[in-house]
């Protein structure tokens, strides 16, 4: 069924009691020519583009749990492309570009909102790297404005501007940025593959990858063996332990990295807001819940929860911010694990393994990457070769020297 | 979480610095390839379970400490104090 006005209006007539199921809950067959490990947003994507565009069908997701259980459900949903270095700026703004055309090419409404992102700064030095970002922004192509402590007031009025320990002196801007529904990414981009003949296959956990002459032959789940001609990894979190099925290492380490939500409010934050002086980023969600974050808790786990150090010092950065937030409950709070790589860059590349594609090391961003990932790995499946805004992310750049390294924090991923 | 200081007794998380796995150790610099100079910087096992990580007691006595720590759990099954330096040790 394609969604649209008329669906919406004959469901409405007819009581809402003719839709159907998003997509089918797929049993997974003998053999396919692509397996896709893992169902969050990235390996959903690489399925709805390698339907789409490049006729691959005979595809398979699997996923351990229910589909959006991962990361993609998880997230603090901002999406934007203000990145400095330039093997990452490309990618991220093709992402943003494929973002903003996202509905119309799934028929889904995953509630993408360019509401803006802004990143405050402190001091003067602060601000003198986000002119240098913004100026490397605007050099790739994306937009980008320096903003003054009186342009950010207008924007802004209630943060702290009287009495902060580090005052508010002004913020980078992307207009284009802003956050988008996760869930519903999750399930549009399984919709719209499912709807080209892809199976999602939910309840099956991979438990081996079966290599023979240096080739991927298939996989062991727990639902029995499956063949496939090509593997595609988009694991997140568990990519070291995927990558030991194979006998690989990676320059990888999971951490977990916390979120909270607050009670529902009226309106009052349009825009995304970052905090320069401390660890902490804010947006208000459509059900009018406070969505915000901070650093990861920063010590390797699998836990998918954290501990109680991290949430207290989010809670002082947000009250140094912004005052107000002291009279507003805090309503959930959850964890999830993240592929936090060696230079806090991702990798799209082939293993050594014949057949076996790897897609990780995002980090705590990227959900903002979901479309570009999927697009620039279904591409790297289906033709064997890399995707021109991808090609920086190598699997041996860190053998080599190439390192992508935004912060410059060197090779300690909880820096990153 | 605490971490119990073989020093110090048991001390908030909030007090230690993290750096990350114990096991890798730096191949002497003169001597090492590239390769075993990349797998030193940059490869990790990063398990689900039993992790034996390298915690700074900062706030504290200032002492090295090698954990070991489900990373599943985050239990603490030991605490100790780390004998062997981290820099210079050979391949
Ligand atoms: C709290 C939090 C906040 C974040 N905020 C942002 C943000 O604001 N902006 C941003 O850009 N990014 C953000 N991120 C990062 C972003 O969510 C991730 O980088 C991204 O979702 C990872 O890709 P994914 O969606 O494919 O991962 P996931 O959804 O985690 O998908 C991986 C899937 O693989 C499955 N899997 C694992 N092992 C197996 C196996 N053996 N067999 C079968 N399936 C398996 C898992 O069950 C999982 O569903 C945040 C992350 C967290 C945790
Ligand atoms: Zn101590």
């Amino acid at each position: 069924m394609r969604y649209s006005i008329f669906s919406l209006a004959a469901q409405t007539l007819a009581g809402h009691r003719g839709w159907k199921p998003a997509w089918r809950d797929a049993a997974p067959k003998a053999e396919y020519d692509v397996l896709i490990i893992g169902g969050g947003g990235h390996g959903l994507a690489t399925a709805h583009y390698l339907a789409s565009r490049h006729g691959i069908t005979n595809v398979a997701v699997i996923e351990k749990g229910y589909i959006g259980s991962g990361n993609v459900g998880r997230n603090t949903t901002i999406i934007r492309s203000n990145y400095l270095l330039p093997g990452n700026t490309p990618f991220y703004e093709h992402s943003l570009k494929l973002w903003e055309g996202l509905e119309q090419d799934i028929n889904y409404n995953a509630m993408v909102s360019q509401r803006g992102v802004l990143n405050l700064y402190h001091s003067d030095a602060q601000r003198d790297a986000y002119a240098r970002r913004g100026n490397a922004m605007r050099l790739a192509g994306v937009d980008a404005d320096l903003l003054d402590r009186e342009q950010v007031r207008a924007m802004v009025p209630f943060l702290n501007y009287e009495t902060g320990r580090f005052p508010i002196q002004g913020g980078l801007l992307q207009k284009r940025g802003g956050s988008v529904r996760h869930d519903a990414v999750a399930w549009g981009y399984a919709r719209a593959a499912d709807q080209r003949g892809v199976d999602i296959v939910q309840n099956c956990e991979v438990t081996g990858l079966t290599i023979a002459n240096g080739r991927i032959t298939g996989v062991e789940t727990s639902r029995g063996p499956i063949r496939a001609k090509k593997v595609a990894l988009a694991v997140a979190g568990n990519s070291s332990r995927l990558a030991a099925m194979a006998g690989m290492r990676l320059p990888i380490e999971t951490h977990v990295l916390q979120a909270f939500v607050s009670e529902g409010l009226k309106p009052v934050i349009d825009n995304v807001v970052t905090y320069g002086a401390g660890h902490f980023y804010i947006s208000q969600s459509d059900k009018g819940g406070l969505v915000f974050g901070g650093d990861i808790d920063g010590y390797n786990s699998y836990a998918q929860r954290g501990n109680l150090p991290v949430i207290e010092d989010v809670m002082e950065s947000a009250m140094g911010l912004w005052p107000g937030l002291g009279r507003i409950r805090m309503l959930r709070h959850w964890g999830g694990v993240m592929d936090m790589s060696m230079d806090g860059s991702p990798i799209i590349d082939h293993t050594p393994v014949d057949g076996l594609y790897l897609n990780a090391g995002w980090c705590y961003g990227g959900f903002k990457a979901t479309p570009a990932s999927g697009f620039c790995f279904a591409h790297l499946i289906a033709r064997d070769e890399p995707h021109p805004v991808a090609t920086a992310f190598r699997l041996d750049r860190f053998a080599t020297g190439r390192v992508i390294d935004e912060k410059g924090a060197g090779a300690q991923p909880n820096l990153h | 979480m605490r971490i119990t200081c073989p020093h110090c007794g048991a001390r908030d998380v909030q007090e230690f610095t993290y750096l990350g796995d114990a096991s890798p150790s730096r191949p002497d610099g003169l001597e090492a390839t590239e390769a075993a100079m990349f797998d030193y910087v940059y490869q990790r096992e990063n398990p689900a379970g039993r992790h034996r990580e390298l915690w700074y007691h900062g706030a504290g006595c200032h002492a090295w400490l090698t954990v070991t720590r489900d990373t599943r759990t985050h239990a603490i099954e030991a605490v100790e104090p780390t004998k062997r330096p981290k820099a210079g040790t050979a391949a």
